[in-house]
Order: structure tokens, then C-alpha cells, then sequence
């Protein structure tokens, strides 16, 4: 089984329009840049983009909010990028905003095949309406529901030939938690080297 | 004091106010305590931290031991604060994922968080992170750290640019927390939430006066008869 592509065109060539996809990142670490620009070169639109943040203009998931390349944003945060402020205020992009540790969970669950669970963040706020509140041992809780998504694009320092990766410092973030809730996960590593070569530890 | 103290005091630019903040706030930790500082007046805390003291700050983006800025032309590009600013990391530090981040979080194994405010109410309600048609950053971690937290603790100026006080009967902006402030901290006063509702007065700034802290507070106010200064 060949995991490896030589370009990130070949990887993405049957990414398809209309798909949900999780993208690490935060900030400017960890963000899997190439994809972001084949999908924006093959004008893909129309995407349910689950991601911490949206990106600042001109790089990362900026460029594809700038193209209006994105239908849905499920993200804990949207400051700093002053257009996509504006599309979502003039009603141009639909956005659920999620408190951090919930979209990190959601998504960890998503990929370890848990349906949902129980969260004190957003109690008594907006992200409470038309969820379960439930009482443990005096203190209330929030059901929330696990994420998954047709892609998951993920950025790493190392990867193997086997598909095995490495994160480095703080460009970890969201990454190895969205790379088993992907249906098809895409990574872009720094170096790719042949499976052995990483320590399995 | 003297006249021309006093026009001093109150000639603070918004940048010093926010200083005699972080001053203050750094007396809130004690030697071992698991931080976690928010975006803005927060984050200046670390400046102020005495030596002496052993302080892990903890950065929601996947980092315990947090250390100074780093120098210009010695940033890593993956290693960065939860403000997007290139940090450095002290030994004994380490690195994981946002989901573990947020167990730490949840899970109450950080001690201390302080982070920014919009408004705080009487009975300890938070608003941070959205106005209403005008303005949306998102939540980011702090709906997750304030529900989890023992001590909650807002650092921000007393009121806002244009003279509206910030600490309120109850918030009219949308809320990140219900009843999770413990403490506020502000650049003329040191206020505690009471569990009956209300902001108990605990400490005053240095050269600020009763009189003046009641006039810029709007929630309901409780004196004690000795407040000392800090």
C-alpha cells in the first residue's frame, strides 16, 4: 500500500466540492498551508470547514475565506481576521462558534468512536441553548456531540512512509487530535522518511 | 497627598493603568501554581512574577513552562503563545495536544486564571468574548476555563474608553461564564465576588479614593470599614 503522493495536487485530486474537513492549526503553527492552497487552486468551494480558527487574511484558511470558498466555519475563535468578521456580521458565512476544550473533545471523540459527552464549559451562556443540561454530583454540565468529517488536513514535523507522525513544540495543537477523525486524513510533513526510521516510543 | 499627586494619579496613561493592574495581579500566585494567563492585561503578569517564586504557566495551545518572549531573530516558528506570539520554553517544560491541553483545564489541574473582561456582574458573571452586531472574536478557551477553575480572576480596567463602568448589576453582554468570577482586579481597586451577590471592596490603588471607586462602579458595592491600598 503506497501512502505516498509527490505533490500535494496528486494527494487532493479527488477532494471533492461540498465535503466537510478538519484542518489543524492555531495561530500560524501547525497549519497544513499546502493543502489550503491546492484546494484554493482547484476551487474547491463549498466547505464545512471545522478548524480552531479561521486564520488571519492572505495565509492559511484566510485565503480560503477571502475566496469565499467556505460555506460553514465550526471554530472556537474568529478575531484577527477582520474580513471574515465581516462576512459572518453581514450574514455571507455561517458559523458556530465552540468553546476550545468542547471542539477539541468533539473531535477526539469523533476519531476514538465516542458519540458524545458531558462538558461544564458554556453553561448558563448562548452555547447552551437547545442542549442538555445535566446535574453530576451538584455542579451542570453540557451534552455535547462528537465531531467527524469527510477530510483531515494535518500538518506534522516527521512523517514515515507508513503514514506514522511526529508534531513538533506548539504546531501540535489540534493535529493529533483531528488526524483519526478524518474519513480520509492528509497529511503535509517537513521530512518524510522511510518507516523504521522513527523511534516508535 | 499633594494636589499635584493626586493630578498625577489620575494622569496614569491607559498603558500604566494596565501596569498597576499586573503589578497587583502578580501577588495572586504562589510558589507552584499551574497559570493559565489570557490574551491583553494578563499576559503582562510574567513581568512581574519575583524570582523567588516558581509559576508554570500553562498555554492553552498545547505548552507548560512558558517563558520570556523571544529575542528578535531567535523565534522558533513553532513555538508560540496562545496570543500568536513567538515564546520561549523554560526546562522542565513540555508540549502536547489541544485535547490534553483542555483536560488539564477541565480536569482542574490548573490553579490560577486570569484572564481580560468586558463586564463582571455583582454575582459573578463574566462577558468576554462578544458584542452583540458589532463585534465577534469568538470564545476561544475561555468558556472552558472559567467552568473549570477555582480561582477566577479578571483583570481589567475599571471602566470602559468611554466611562461606562464595566463591573455591573447583571451583564447585558452575552456571557462567557455564569457565577465563575472569584476576584477582579482593576487599575483602581481589588474587588471580591460575594456569594450573596455583590463586589466586596477590598483594596483601593494607591492614591484613589472610596468616593472615587463608588462613582465608577455600577454593581452594587460592599465597603468594609478599613481598605487598605495596594
Amino acid at each position: 500500500m503506497n501512502k505516498v503522493y509527490a505533490t500535494a495536487f496528486d494527494a487532493l485530486s479527488d477532494v471533492k466540492s461540498g465535503s466537510s474537513m478538519l484542518f489543524g492549526g492555531f495561530g500560524l503553527t501547525g497549519i497544513p498551508e499546502n493543502a489550503i492552497d491546492v484546494l484554493l487552486a482547484a476551487g474547491i468551494n463549498e466547505i464545512t470547514c471545522i478548524s480552531n480558527e479561521a486564520g488571519i487574511e492572505g495565509f492559511g484558511l484566510g485565503k480560503l475565506v477571502a475566496s469565499r470558498a467556505i460555506k460553514k466555519l465550526i471554530c472556537s475563535y474568529v478575531g484577527e481576521n477582520h474580513l471574515l468578521e465581516a462576512l459572518i456580521l453581514e450574514g455571507h458565512l455561517s458559523v458556530e462558534l465552540v468553546p476550545q476544550g468542547t471542539l477539541a473533545e468533539r473531535i477526539r471523540c469523533g476519531g476514538a468512536g465516542i458519540p458524545a459527552f458531558y462538558t461544564p464549559a458554556g453553561v448558563g451562556t448562548e452555547v447552551a441553548e437547545g442542549k442538555e443540561l445535566r446535574v453530576f454530583e451538584g455542579k451542570k454540565y453540557l451534552l455535547e456531540t462528537a465531531l467527524t468529517a469527510d477530510y483531515a488536513f494535518i500538518k506534522a514535523w516527521k512523517g514515515d512512509t507508513d503514514g506514522n507522525l511526529i508534531y513538533k513544540g506548539t504546531s501540535q495543537n489540534f493535529n493529533p487530535v483531528m488526524a483519526p477523525a478524518g474519513r480520509i486524513t492528509i497529511a503535509e510533513v517537513e521530512e518524510l522518511v522511510p518507516a523504521g526510521s522513527l523511534d516508535p516510543n | 497627598m499633594k494636589p499635584i499627586e493626586q493630578f498625577a494619579a489620575l494622569a496614569h496613561s491607559e498603558d500604566e493603568q494596565k501596569e498597576i493592574i499586573a503589578r497587583r495581579l502578580a501577588k495572586e500566585v504562589k510558589d507552584g501554581d499551574y497559570v493559565n494567563l489570557g490574551i491583553g492585561i494578563p499576559t503582562r503578569v510574567s513581568n512581574h512574577i519575583p524570582a523567588e517564586i516558581k509559576v508554570i504557566l500553562q498555554s492553552e495551545n498545547g505548552l507548560l513552562g512558558i517563558g520570556p518572549l523571544a529575542e528578535p531573530g531567535q523565534e522558533d516558528p513553532d513555538l508560540i503563545n496562545a496570543s500568536k506570539r513567538a515564546i520561549t520554553i523554560l526546562p522542565g517544560g513540555s508540549f502536547f495536544s489541544s485535547a490534553e491541553s483542555f483536560a488539564m483545564i477541565r480536569g482542574d489541574h490548573v490553579d490560577v486564571t486570569i484572564l481580560g473582561g468586558m463586564e463582571v456582574s455583582e454575582n459573578g458573571d463574566l462577558a468576554n468574548w462578544k458584542i452583540p452586531g458589532k463585534m465577534v472574536k469568538g470564545m476561544g478557551g475561555a468558556m472552558d476555563l472559567v467552568a473549570s477553575a477555582d480561582k477566577v480572576i479578571v483583570a481589567m480596567l475599571h471602566q470602559s474608553s468611554d466611562g461606562k463602568s464595566k463591573l455591573v448589576a447583571s451583564c447585558d453582554l452575552p456571557l462567557t461564564g455564569e457565577r465563575c468570577v472569584t476576584r477582579v482586579i482593576t487599575n483602581l481597586a481589588v474587588l471580591d465576588i460575594n456569594p450573596e451577590g455583590g463586589f466586596i471592596l477590598k483594596e483601593r490603588a494607591s492614591g484613589v479614593s472610596i468616593e472615587q471607586i463608588k462613582a465608577a462602579t455600577a454593581g452594587r458595592l460592599l465597603i468594609p470599614d478599613v481598605v487598605p491600598e495596594f
